[in-house]
């Protein structure tokens, strides 16, 4: 079989810088816009940020092509969910909707859902696909799963629960592993631990 | 990145539109057709240096492809993707221009030869009247090595100036004088791709993530393999968000915190006693020294929790390989050599430098920040890190570029303290190529009337800048992609940069301009190169027997080798990629401690200004904004800078997050947004410095100096935070000074000959 190659998404490594962003907006098939979005998840706490792109719903398939009443939707033999179809699009918003991770976008000037289709120009020829090509950080990651396990940490994982549905999706999440990294043993200390320790670190002002 | 920019688009919702910025398309136009071909280049931003690929199409630049060069690996930061768009940009400056009516009236376009010949007459006329010196030159970093080292003997030989100096003196010029006080050679000690193979990285006052996002998979290889990342930073930064231990140091008390944890690995019997004998010198003393700074006098210095930095130390200190890696945070300070002596103790004493993957790293800002401070355009310095008052170096240099020794200008003005010779009168007319003064230098008022002392004020730039709007002559000139070259990155690779485009419009390379000016000023025997790697080649050899050796670096062994590590003494030589696997640059081939003390900044809280200021980068923009802040992409994601502020403070004030807020420094106050985040230290407030005018951080920094190296604190001063209600006028002072106008480190012109005092003699060495 061959090796199935495709995203894997780990926000913990997200920087915020929009790398993807900017060489999304290069692809030549939609120059000027991005089709991947990067989100601060709350910067009232933190400067925590990820990036979002089509998940390619594996399980139920593709909600956004199930519910486009005229098929403009369509997937490859490789499970890459396309951006719809130019000539068949009728800008009805089915898919806007439908779609559990909120990607596909309507082009409102163009009558036009448009969405991430994992480079297809560029994945198809053997390469990366733009924002994971660019991405410093590797929070986007191009490759197999197989190559992922054993070159990185976090758990990679391709269910999202919505309630009781679950949606099995191409595009991995990353998820931090379970143990905390650092052992806290470290921090004991015989004489400061008398005066103090294991207090509530205060701001020092 | 610290901010999002819903905060500046109040209204739109980024996540249903296409992030398409409003701006015209460059080079788009072609967008359907296929590039005619890819000329492989580097960025023109960050010391990184990453490869890439250009887009051409019938002469133009259209676009960029990844290149998949051995330190960045394809992967480009945002600032890099769109870096391309400059080259065709409608802001381009297509024709020379100058004020006919003198000062105060308005620039007009004029011919190349009007320009030039105006130029020179004037710097004939006033070398004439007041000397060959009252002309300087303040050049730049982010220019290839080959138009460095042209701007260093453009000042010594065609204008015969001894003010010739560059902004990266305003970088890591501190880290610079530490490295080679400590190492005997200033230069990262190891390649990025290294990093990989440590086990701890200590990163101290560098947000490594948003000045150097490409650097990051290399933290993040380190990090798979289950190396601890610590991180110094008064700001929980996205480099700080996922290290095991956050340091949240009080700006400008990084010492504290690094002598506490010597101290620690000291009391822990974690010191490399052998590779402390067999390879270093001064150890006994450093010792003394950390044994004052307890984890408890350290946290009432730095405000960091006693129990961290114990924890800190023991993580570094336990770990067979670790890494420092420092930058801005600690250089931009009146004491940034010592600090990164602090950092380089901490090495030396775990038996780290030298050894793969370990030891201490600068990162150094600017796209060719290495390189440019090696040949020859620093007031103290000719090529190959040679020393303009070593007589042997002086004749070299002088048979190199065939001139008599006795013309040789001594050692300049830094350009911290050009200003103030600006201001005096002493310097007359000022040559600036590369560099932004009216947004790079702290204290931009006092900046902007020395700067209209001058007349002629002559800039090389591609874009108006802020400094070019002031300008009496404005010279169009190149982008990075208009001329081939090469540049060193913050690891010492030397890379090369191609040519993919020509000059727009009546703009010319710079090192045409520059020598055609030398020409016309009668010089041009001197300048005689017919292609750029002319210029290459008289550089190697400038620069063959000294520190930094490029003499065996050829254009094609670095295409064939992914760039060259210098030294590289001969043709055959590899490059050096790990300095100091045997020896130190030390003539007894050893390191050297420094002991260090804390000292306090120059400026503290106090009175009517009771916060701590500290600035610094934004992801998206490069150094003073001038091209960043024209790109599309790059504006819409942080269109103006704002204030970073700790809800605590917020609320004591009455700030609301999104509020325009006036921040207040004892030199000046401006108005900004505020964003209140629990990101950062209560006592602290941050800006970012890449803005110009109104917009200027740099309105309100601390222009006092290191006395060394002159680097200015930009990193910590008083100030005061209110509401745009709040009533204006003058307040009560009360800031604390440490800096009096007897302890301020003196400044050029200093006492005749050699009677400047110790600390000054020793930084002129380097």
């Amino acid at each position: 079989m061959a090796v199935i190659k495709t995203m894997f998404v780990d926000p913990s490594r997200c920087i915020g810088c929009r790398a993807c962003e900017a060489a999304c907006r290069e692809c030549d098939s939609h120059k000027g816009e991005s089709m991947i979005m990067v989100d601060f998840i709350d910067r009232g706490l933190s400067t925590a940020t990820q990036p979002t792109i089509c998940m390619h719903c594996e399980d139920p398939v593709a909600p956004c092509a199930q519910v486009c009443p005229v098929m403009a939707i369509l997937i490859t033999p490789e499970g890459v969910v396309q951006m719809a179809d130019p000539s068949r699009c009728i800008a009805c918003r089915n898919c806007v909707y439908a779609c559990p991770f909120g990607v596909p976008k309507m082009d409102l000037e163009g009558r036009l859902m448009k969405k991430c289709n994992l480079c297809y120009d560029r994945t198809s020829q053997g390469l990366q696909p733009w924002c994971a090509q660019a991405c410093p950080t590797d929070a986007l990651w191009y490759g197999s799963y197989e190559e992922f396990v054993a070159e990185r940490r976090g758990r990679a994982v391709n269910l999202t629960l919505f309630g009781s549905q679950g949606v099995r999706t191409r595009i991995y999440h990353v998820l931090p592993e379970d143990r905390p990294a650092l052992d806290l043993g470290l921090l004991e200390r015989a004489d400061l631990a008398a005066t103090g320790m294991g207090r509530e670190e205060p701001w020092v002002l | 990145m610290s901010v999002n920019k819903d905060v500046f688009f109040p209204g739109r919702d980024f996540n249903y539109d296409f992030q398409s910025t409003g701006e015209p398309p460059m080079g788009w136009e072609e967008a359907d057709r296929l590039p005619d071909e890819l000329v492989p280049t580097h960025c023109c931003f960050c010391g990184v240096q990453c490869g890439m690929h250009l887009r051409v199409t019938d002469g133009q630049v259209t676009g960029v492809e990844p290149r998949d060069f051995p330190h960045n690996r394809g992967k480009l930061c945002p600032k890099g993707v769109v870096a391309y768009q400059q080259v065709n940009h409608p802001d381009r400056l297509t024709y020379p221009m100058i004020r006919r009516g003198g000062k105060g009236s308005r620039l007009e376009r004029a011919s190349w030869d009007e320009a030039l010949d105006y130029v020179v007459a004037r710097w004939r006329e006033i070398q004439a009247r007041h000397g060959r010196d009252a002309v300087a030159v303040y050049s730049g970093s982010s220019m290839t090595n080959e138009k460095c080292y042209l701007v260093g003997k453009f000042a010594r030989v065609a204008l015969g100036t001894r003010h010739v100096d560059y902004n990266g003196r305003l970088c890591m010029s501190s880290a610079a004088v530490a490295y080679a006080r400590a190492f005997g050679i200033d230069r990262a000690p190891l390649p990025m791709t290294d990093i990989p193979l440590a086990d701890c990285l200590l990163v101290v006052g560098s947000n490594v993530a948003e000045c150097f996002p490409v650097m990051m998979q290399w933290l993040w290889r380190a990090r798979d393999k289950g190396a601890s990342l610590i991180v110094l930073d008064p700001r929980e930064t996205a480099t700080a968000r996922t290290a095991d231990l956050w340091l949240p140091v009080r700006p400008g008390t990084d010492i504290a915190v690094l002598n506490a944890m010597l101290r620690q690995i000291v009391h822990d019997g974690l010191v490399d006693e052998e590779y402390i004998q067999r390879r270093t010198v001064g150890w006994e003393a450093v010792r003394e020294v950390v044994e004052r700074y307890t984890p408890e006098l350290a946290e009432r210095i730095s405000g960091v929790p006693a129990e961290r930095i114990v924890a800190a130390a023991r993580l570094y200190g336990r770990a067979p390989t670790s890494l420092v890696m420092h930058a801005r945070g600690i250089e931009h300070s009146t004491h940034g050599v010592d600090n990164c002596l602090a950092c380089i103790n901490l090495a030396l004493a775990r038996g780290q430098v030298g050894k793969p993957g370990g030891g201490s790293m600068m990162l150094t800002g600017q796209g060719n920040g290495q390189g440019g401070r090696e040949v020859g355009q620093k007031a103290n310095q000719l090529p190959g890190y040679r020393h303009i008052d070593v007589p042997e170096d002086r004749e070299y240099i002088a048979r190199v570029w065939g001139i008599p020794v006795e013309e040789m200008p001594w050692e300049g003005a830094a350009a911290t303290e050009m200003v103030g010779l600006m201001a005096k009168g002493e310097i007359k007319s000022c040559l600036v190529i590369c560099s932004n003064l009216m947004v790079s230098l702290p204290d931009v008022e006092v900046v902007g009337r020395a700067l209209s002392n001058l007349d002629p004020l002559v800039v090389i730039d591609f874009f108006m800048s802020e400094t070019a709007e002031q300008a009496d002559v404005v010279l169009p000139g190149s982008v990075w992609c208009e001329d081939e070259g090469t540049t060193t990155n913050l690891e010492g690779r030397v890379v090369k940069l191609n040519r993919a485009a020509d000059p727009p419009g009546e703009a010319r390379r710079d090192v045409d301009i520059i020598i055609d000016l030398a020409r016309r000023l009668g010089r041009g025997e001197f300048f005689r190169y017919s292609s750029t790697r002319d210029i290459w080649d008289e550089l190697r050899v400038a620069t063959r027997g000294g520190v930094s050796d490029y003499y065996g670096i050829s254009w094609e062994k670095i295409e064939s080798q992914g760039g060259v590590f210098w030294p590289c003494p001969s043709e055959d030589h590899p490059g050096t990629p790990r300095l100091f696997t045997e020896r130190f640059g030390h003539p007894d081939g050893r390191a050297r401690f420094h002991p260090v003390e804390y000292t306090p900044p120059a400026e503290e809280p106090g009175g009517a200004y009771p916060l701590r200021l500290t600035t610094g980068r934004v992801v998206y923009h490069y150094l003073s904004g001038n091209q960043t802040r024209r790109l599309g992409f790059l504006r819409s994601q942080a269109p103006e800078p704002w204030v970073e502020i700790h809800p605590q403070v917020a609320e004591r004030l009455g700030i609301a997050d999104g509020e325009r807020v006036r921040v207040r420094t004892p030199r000046g106050s401006m108005e900004l947004r505020a964003l209140v985040v629990p990101t950062i230290r209560p006592d602290t407030i941050f800006i970012p410095f890449h803005y110009g005018h109104e917009q200027a951080v740099n309105q309100l920094t601390n222009p006092a100096v290191e006395p060394t190296v002159k680097i200015p604190e930009y990193k910590v001063c008083a100030a005061a935070v209110e509401r745009l209600d709040s009533p204006r006028g003058p307040t009560a002072d009360g800031a604390v000074r440490h800096f009096t106008p007897e302890s301020a480190p003196r400044m050029f012109p200093y006492d005749t000959g050699e009677s400047r005092s110790e600390p000054e003699r020793r930084a002129k060495t380097y």
